[in-house]
């Protein structure tokens, strides 16, 4: 089970608390990751990623075990401690402004 | 009991204010979307508890919300804003061509007759429209793909779409304003535009007069007289008496003719008002005094509104899309500060109040006026 933290108004979009707790078939990488969570939340289309290119939003960033993993391939495996739910992927808005 | 809603959009959220008639006591309820930019917030003409808000931020994009129950619940709808084809380019600032890219939603439309059907102005300039109350958006690209599109260039503000004006009576005509192209007007419900900036003069561009290249902040327009319209535009307050085809200046006395809303009173197509700002470089009203100015005689002379009003150290703007009017027999004014007032008039702009007074910066205003 991979564990999803999600930066706080993207939970209030989606009506959640706390992480969600995802199931993917196959290789555990950002891009099956995404497409599970968007699958479940489709209110997060568009949000975290392009809706037809599925490139990464300019202000937003993945993080697992203490590596920025935003510039990663989306096909690229996840680390073995996110894919066995050790340690969450983290979604974050990237720190901007004053 | 006949009331009105007022509905504003700030930097950091959505407000709903409600009043009564008498439009004295107000019930301030938000923020909703907290922390999101609401660039506009409005409601259907055909169902007063159809509304649906423009939520974007710079992080996770554009979110449309709708409300079926006047406010009081939200539901997020469809959020896919897809230029049709290949989207081409546009002129950037410096004049090299740019790629059409969405940004935002600047604002929402509904349509006159029907809920489910809105029309979306949006940045970088397009607009679409959803017949499913928002679910799907398409674009009518007939706009962009006008023979003009590449050239169009972004104002200081982004290249927006901004202003969509429905003819009462026939549906197929449509006038929208965008930012820094000009006035657009289609007679087909879209497919076919042709620019209507005949009269219009702005110093700003090489060739003052051009067809297109105009920076329109903003369209009035009383319902009764759709032929008549009015501008404000970067500098001179315009007016139309052919539906677009020709536009006279009717700035007259008004202390400085750079602005960014105008709207029509409701009941008298004749008495206009705008909210003069010193210049493009210093947005906020001239001497420190925060001034409505009302023309009852569809311009040229125009009369200041002060009473209630800050008249020493005001230095807010007064954005486009923030100021409107109800239709109860005593025509009400409102409009949103950059400051954060929502002030509001019941007596058509003679006694002004503030219905709150520290809300984000405000983006747009919208009332209701309820049955």
């Amino acid at each position: 089970m991979i564990r999803v933290r999600l930066p706080a108004h993207l939970r209030t979009l989606a009506h959640l608390e706390g992480e969600v707790q995802l199931q993917v078939v196959g290789q555990a990488t950002q891009r099956a990751v995404l497409d599970a969570l968007e699958t479940r939340y489709p209110v997060l289309r568009g949000t975290i990623r392009d809706h037809v290119t599925h490139q990464r939003r300019a202000f937003v960033r993945f993080f697992a075990c203490e590596q920025d993993l935003s510039h990663e391939l989306p096909d690229t495996p996840l680390p073995h401690e996110v894919v066995t739910g050790t340690e969450p992927f983290l979604i974050v808005g990237a720190m901007a402004g004053g | 009991m006949t009331g009105v809603r007022v509905l504003v959009g700030t930097r950091k959220g959505a407000f709903v204010l409600t009043s009564d008639a008498k439009r004295q006591r107000w019930d301030v309820s938000g923020p909703h979307f907290a922390g999101w930019e609401i660039y506009h917030v409005t409601g259907s003409p055909a169902d007063s508890d159809r509304l649906y808000a423009a939520q974007s931020s710079g992080w996770f994009g554009q979110v449309i919300q709708r409300s079926d129950d006047g406010g009081q619940t939200w539901a997020p709808v469809g959020n896919q804003f897809s230029y049709d084809g290949v989207p081409g380019t546009h002129q950037w600032y410096d004049g090299t061509p740019h790629p059409w890219e969405f940004a935002r939603v600047w604002h929402l439309e509904p349509l006159l007759t029907d809920p489910d059907t809105v029309y979306a102005g949006v940045e970088d300039a397009a607009l679409f429209r959803s017949i499913d109350g928002g679910q799907t958006w398409q674009e009518l690209s007939g706009l962009r793909d006008h023979d003009s599109g590449s050239s169009w260039q972004p104002g200081a503000g982004g290249m927006c779409l901004h202003t969509i004006l429905q003819h009462p009576t026939d549906p197929g005509r449509i006038l929208v304003a965008i930012s820094s192209a000009g006035v657009f007007r289609t007679d087909d419900t879209g497919k076919t535009w042709r620019p209507t900036n005949r009269g219009l003069r702005s110093e700003q561009i090489p060739d003052p007069v051009a067809e297109v290249g105009h920076c329109v902040h903003r369209l009035a327009m009383h319902p009764s007289r759709p032929n008549v319209l009015f501008m404000q535009k970067h500098w001179d307050v315009m007016r139309s008496d052919d539906a677009g085809e020709s536009w006279q200046e009717i700035s007259g006395d008004l202390p400085t003719d750079f602005g960014f809303p105008i709207a029509v009173h409701a009941h008298e197509p004749d008495t206009v008002y705008v909210v003069p700002i010193k210049s493009d470089s210093e947005h906020y009203p001239p001497e420190g005094k925060l001034r409505v100015y009302r023309s009852r005689t569809g311009g040229h002379e125009w009369e200041p509104l002060t009473k209630g009003l800050p008249q020493h150290d005001c230095y807010v703007n007064v954005l486009r899309d923030a100021m409107a009017v109800d239709s109860l027999d005593s025509c009400g004014i409102y409009f949103g500060t950059t400051g954060g007032q929502v002030y509001a008039s019941a007596d058509a702009g003679d006694s002004w109040a503030p219905i709150v007074r520290d809300l984000p910066s405000v983006l747009s205003v919208e009332v209701q006026t309820l049955p």
